[in-house]
């Protein structure tokens, strides 16, 4: 086999577990825009959050230290003690759910009923407002977070592509922990949404909001859960972004790449979200491997969103999403 | 009791249509006019026109040019910031391309060559709106900013990538470059904001503002009644653009001196200008100077308080401001959807009435 076919292909298999990233992300949105309608653009800085969270608690940060330091003068930082990864993941959900109920109470009670444009413009502050809280909490220094997932080269898989063309691919361990986990949540979500009551009150809700408030579910709890479900999911995201490449701002940004996935992917449908993210992250890393040294390399900042311009003009609902129709 | 139009008598058809249908009103917009002019280049220092005065002009630009787009139209776009990069890189490539061109005509042109830019990536609004057209801006928001940086014809191929202004003239006067002074910079951008300002004012309430209005308020039917929406979209789209495209360039030209694109004209750029409009007002003139004056007066005010006043270090106050414009960009949306300009309105009518109740 020629060596460039080999590069491209393990381009492309790096591809598909950065697209596993994305794909997390653009879970978190779907989610709540099935729900409610909200297309919730801080779906990053609440991955960003959460990971910032999971540290701090692993490590003992004092919350808002900077702040009681600046006013009081003190001289705070840590508590001393360190938690198991175990506890803090859990301490991190707690967080999460108790977002979750602020931000329907304090906001989105109060945008009911509203254009969907005024209510994403609301979740664009409410990234902003996430974003400094988590600076002010628990400070802005690229942090590292070790949740216990082996990393570095995978010598299974290169060993077993080396047998299979003689030339082994190079992937990290730890893309390949994430692409499990992914499966393993998106797996739990199905079994979550097809057989527990709640799971069919959700859906009940994302497919007629007035119907399901007709046969007595309450939207609010509805809206909780699913906040909560993408903080979850947000977590998860943040958790596997951050081990891979240290809990920073960046992290905010793969939240503006899972626009375009769900543009690829259609804004409604889970499995348009997955099928979304894997074809952006194989698409742009093919891209830049064949087009990069013509045009300058790089085009990873913006191939995704070129992509779903095109595809846009083509199939504006997706590929997976219900079809738009327009009743005047 | 100054505040009526009682005993304003209109005796020909335009003064029955001015802007400004009642004297207090008039005579008010004539009074800021003259302090603008007349009195602001006297008492303005070098700080203020740095920190304050001069981003509060060049952003109202942009605002304005946003809110035609936004507030007028009903497009939403995220790619302010990219637009605001081919204002700037036009300007720059016409300066050093055309030494002898004066710099007004540069910044005209820079904002066309916006314009048309504005229009090629306007055309996917023609079939997509909402959010899908939100991407398809970031869209120009992100290829923009990688051509700017990625292409060495667009910065002449300089080593650091930056591009520099050099010193251009007005009447004599330098306005750009190092030399330039804090008063020829201000008087540059307020006499663009000014003309600016009266065309958009113009523009909304003529033909053109109506249909853009009638295509924001409900497109389908707008199509109905003989709007023709590829016109009055794609011209929104070439307006905002050349507003935002002059704001870019001044910003550029006049205020940074040098730029480099992924810094001055990144994402972070397309929301602010988009969070003065919120803020401001969506759909409204007024409301462009509002929301620039508060997002560009707000982090001043607190930079000065935690940092120079309480000695707190400078990363916390930023991460304050940033967490409190997200607060005010949702308490805004939720109290007051229409921003200042909208409370600004309720003033008004109540001061019309006063002192009466109703």
């Amino acid at each position: 086999m020629p060596d460039t076919l080999l590069f491209a292909m393990e381009a492309a298999a790096n591809g598909l577990t950065a697209g596993v990233m994305y794909a997390l992300v653009a879970l978190g949105f779907v989610l709540i825009f099935k729900a409610s309608g909200i297309f919730n653009f801080s779906q990053g800085v609440m991955a960003l959050f959460a990971a910032l969270t999971l540290v701090g608690l692993q490590s003992g940060q004092i919350p808002f230290s900077h702040l009681i330091n600046a006013i009081f003068g003190t001289r705070l930082h840590h508590f001393g003690f360190t938690l198991p990864t175990l506890v803090a993941i859990a301490g991190t959900v707690v967080v999460m759910i108790a977002f979750a109920w602020l931000v329907e109470r304090y906001i989105f009670r109060h945008l009911v009923n509203q254009e969907p444009i005024i209510l994403f413009m609301a979740t664009i502050g409410l990234a902003y407002f996430l974003e400094g809280l988590g600076d002010i909490m628990w400070g802005a220094e690229v942090k590292r977070l070790d949740v216990g997932i082996p990393q570095g080269m995978s010598m299974a898989v290169d060993e077993m592509t080396f047998n299979w063309f003689g030339y082994g691919f190079y992937m990290d361990t730890l893309e390949l922990w994430a692409a499990l986990i992914a499966a393993i949540l998106v797996a739990a979500l199905v079994i979550f949404s097809q057989y527990t009551k709640q799971g069919r009150a959700l859906r009940a809700v994302a497919d007629d909001h007035q119907a399901a408030l007709s046969v007595g579910i309450s939207l609010r709890f509805i809206w909780v859960l699913v906040w909560s479900l993408a903080g979850i999911v947000a977590l998860v995201a943040g958790m596997m972004w951050g081990a891979k490449s240290g809990v920073q701002f960046s992290l905010s940004l793969i939240a503006l790449k899972a626009l375009p996935v769900l543009i690829l992917g259609g804004f409604t449908s889970i499995p348009g979200a997955i099928v979304g993210g894997l074809i952006i992250g194989v698409g742009e890393k093919l891209f830049d491997f064949l087009m990069g040294p013509i045009i300058g390399g790089a085009t990873e900042n913006w191939f995704a969103y070129m992509l779903a311009l095109v595809f846009l003009l083509f199939r504006p609902q997706g590929l997976f999403g219900e079809k738009i129709i327009e009743r005047v | 009791m100054l505040y009526r139009e009682a005993g304003d008598f209109k005796t020909s058809y335009t003064s029955d249509n001015q802007t400004f249908p009642i004297r207090f009103d008039r005579y008010g917009y004539y009074f800021v006019l003259g302090v603008a002019f007349l009195i602001m280049p006297l008492i303005l220092n070098d700080y203020w026109t740095n920190a304050l005065v001069v981003p509060f002009l060049i952003y109202t630009i942009a605002a304005l040019g946003l809110n035609i787009l936004i507030g007028y139209c009903g497009q939403l776009s995220l790619g302010t910031g990219g637009f605001m990069a081919v204002g700037a890189y036009a300007s720059y490539k016409l300066m050093t391309g055309f030494p002898d061109l004066n710099i007004v005509f540069v910044i005209l042109l820079s904002g066309l060559i916006t314009a048309g830019v504005g229009v090629l990536f306007g055309l996917p609004s023609l079939r997509i709106k909402g959010f899908y057209l939100a991407v398809a801006t970031l869209a120009a928001q992100f290829f923009l900013i990688w051509l700017f940086t990625r292409t060495p014809w667009f910065f002449n191929y300089s080593p650091t990538g930056m591009i520099s202004a050099p010193t251009r003239t007005i009447f004599g006067v330098p306005v750009t470059g190092a030399s330039a002074s804090a008063v020829s910079m201000y008087m540059v951008c307020l006499v663009f904001l000014v003309a600016l300002a009266w065309l958009a004012r113009n523009l909304t309430r003529g033909t053109l503002g109506r249909q853009w209005m009638a295509i924001r308020d409900m497109d389908i039917a707008a199509e109905i009644i003989g709007v023709n929406p590829l016109w009055s979209k794609l011209t929104a789209f070439a307006v905002s653009s050349f507003y935002i495209g002059i704001a870019g360039a001044l910003l550029f030209t006049v205020y940074l001196g040098a730029a480099e694109a992924g810094e001055a004209f990144g994402i972070d750029k397309s929301f602010l200008v988009l969070f003065m409009v919120i803020i401001g007002g969506l759909g409204s003139i007024f409301g462009a100077f509002a929301g620039a004056f508060f997002l560009i007066a707000g982090p001043v005010l607190l930079k000065i308080m935690l940092v120079d006043n309480l000695g707190w270090p400078t990363d916390l106050a930023a991460h304050l401001e940033i967490m409190i414009i997200g607060a005010l960009i949702i308490v805004t949306l939720i109290l007051e959807p229409h921003g200042i300009a909208a409370l600004w309105r309720t003033i008004k009518e109540k001061l019309r009435l006063w002192p009466f109740p109703y």
